[in-house]
């Protein structure tokens, strides 16, 4: 294994600027630093409103950032994605970087067999070869064959969570984004996600995520980066 | 990485002013081959000008639109002949009304309705025509047995389904929309979304959709404009304008919709 850099991130900021609610001004958290090498999973700490999300989504692009740099590895050059194009941001999350939300977002009438597919045919495979990926990945979580072709729109949670995982792995990006991935999840299920990304570990592939469940973090962290570390150091106005 | 795209539509400067009222001001953007671009708005924002303007078929008072007839050979649409606008319109071009009854010919059959654009671009051959039509009908969800039927006795998602054959049937590269869904029962929407979806996936076809719903402009777009009194006041990669939205309009549009 190579453990190449995949992802600088440096001197990152985030605040909110609240206009209905008087123009105030929310510091989120400022000068944020890590890195992540192929191979490895990071996992951002802290208590909840930290601040774990807000990178994540600065990492991914749809969150805007007011200050810093996120520089990441495509198509073999480190280019920086805060003030990439939408179009350049949408390339590299076609080939580069994939995200598992905490929620699925259904889109009425798919199949869940076709929403985990749709990443893999963006990435450029056959319809066939994208359904096969998506269908190996489902049978991999568990998920009842019955349900796959029928829209996730009336599953529960956990069923509708492991058709989202399935959909982030399925486009076989270096650089994983995972936001709570596991919480849903029974210990059967758990475990099979931890399997995955263990896998994708082996290839090289890297690993930022937010894992609230203690057993799954202890097997698949190698590094902590506590974010209460980033806490800006101007809070803002009470309200 | 930076992989050099031209542009398929430019859009440079745009002005349309109603008497002193600005309904679009200084309008520039570039669309590029496949993209889906929303522009969302309050109704009053301009954003049905800047369609029609985008479009061709209302004037600027100031600015230009280019089209690329081929790649790399962009054209000012205000130089082109009436003619060469008009075919334009009917083969590289769609637009889907809102209104399905003005994007459609009532009084002609379904079959009519689709073949008309192939017989626009020369096609005489009235079985192929037909059956091209059939074809068109199933592939947006109409039983090709209703083929010799008028639009007047078809539902309102079914003239908007045919209306969107009707554009597609010569393989546009790009497509106006203006509230394509709106007007229709939640259900109805819910068919033609995910149907304009796959299309457009499909035949790799750019789109300008102008919506007021957020939904809809998640669901289809990859880039937004926002548009207040006819200006373009935020844009961006639509999750980032949505799901971090820095104008105090963007922020009150975004905060306005009611999570089912």
């Amino acid at each position: 294994m190579t453990h190449e850099t995949l992802l600088i991130v440096a001197g990152l900021e985030k605040h909110f600027t609240l206009h209905l609610h008087g123009a105030k001004r929310l510091p989120v958290v400022e000068n944020v630093g890590f890195t992540l090498h192929a191979g490895e999973c990071v996992v951002l700490g802290g208590p909840s409103g930290a601040g774990k999300s807000s990178i994540l989504k600065m990492v991914y692009g749809n969150y805007l950032t007011n200050g810093g740099s996120v520089l990441i590895r495509h198509k073999g050059e480190m280019i920086e994605l805060t003030d990439a194009s939408p179009r350049a941001v949408l390339e590299v999350r076609r080939e580069t970087l994939g995200y598992v939300s905490q929620f699925l977002r259904v889109i009425p009438r798919v199949s869940a067999l076709d929403i985990v597919a749709e990443p893999a045919r963006s990435a450029g495979l056959t319809m066939e070869a994208a359904r096969a990926r998506a269908a190996s990945l489902l049978a991999r979580l568990n998920l009842p064959e019955r349900l796959w072709g029928l829209p996730p729109a009336t599953f529960s949670g956990g069923e509708q969570q492991r058709v989202n995982i399935a959909r982030g792995f399925a486009g076989e990006h270096a650089v994983m984004i995972l936001d709570e991935p596991t919480a849903s999840l029974d210990a059967t299920n758990r475990a099979a996600v931890v399997k995955l990304i263990e896998e994708k570990k082996a290839q090289g592939c890297g690993f930022l995520g937010i894992f609230h469940d203690e057993d799954v973090r202890s097997l698949v962290a190698d590094r902590i980066v506590d974010v209460t570390g980033f806490k800006p150091s101007v809070q803002g106005e009470a309200a | 990485m930076n992989t050099p795209t031209t542009p398929l539509l430019k859009a440079s400067g745009l002005c349309k002013f109603y008497g002193n009222r600005a309904a679009c001001r200084d309008i520039s953007f570039e669309l590029e081959p496949g993209e889906v671009l929303a522009i969302v708005g309050e109704s009053g924002s301009g954003k049905s000008t800047l369609l029609n303007l985008l479009s061709g078929r209302l004037a600027p008072d100031s600015g230009r639109v280019d089209y690329a007839l081929a790649p790399g050979q962009m054209r000012d649409l205000a130089t082109m002949s009436e003619a060469e606008r008009r075919l334009l319109a009917r083969t590289d071009w769609g637009f889907v009304h809102q209104d399905a009854r003005e994007g459609l010919r009532m009084n002609v059959s379904a079959g009519g309705n689709i073949g008309e654009r192939l017989m626009g671009i020369g096609n005489r051959h009235f079985g192929n025509i037909r059956e091209t039509a059939q074809v068109w009908l199933s592939r947006v969800e109409i039983d090709p047995a209703r083929v010799d039927e008028r639009p007047t006795a078809f539902s309102g998602g079914m003239r908007q389904r045919l209306q969107i054959a009707r554009n597609l049937v010569t393989n546009p590269r790009l497509v106006f929309m203006d509230e394509p869904t709106g007007g229709l029962d939640v259900s109805v929407q819910a068919r033609l979304l995910d149907m304009i979806r796959a299309l457009v996936a499909e035949m790799g076809l750019a789109v300008v959709l102008v919506t007021h719903d957020l939904a809809v402009a998640r669901l289809l777009s990859q880039r937004i404009l926002v548009m207040k009194q006819g200006e373009v006041i935020e844009s961006g990669l639509t999750d980032r304008v949505l799901d971090d939205p820095q104008a105090p309009y963007t922020q009150l549009l975004v905060s306005s919709v009611l999570a089912a």
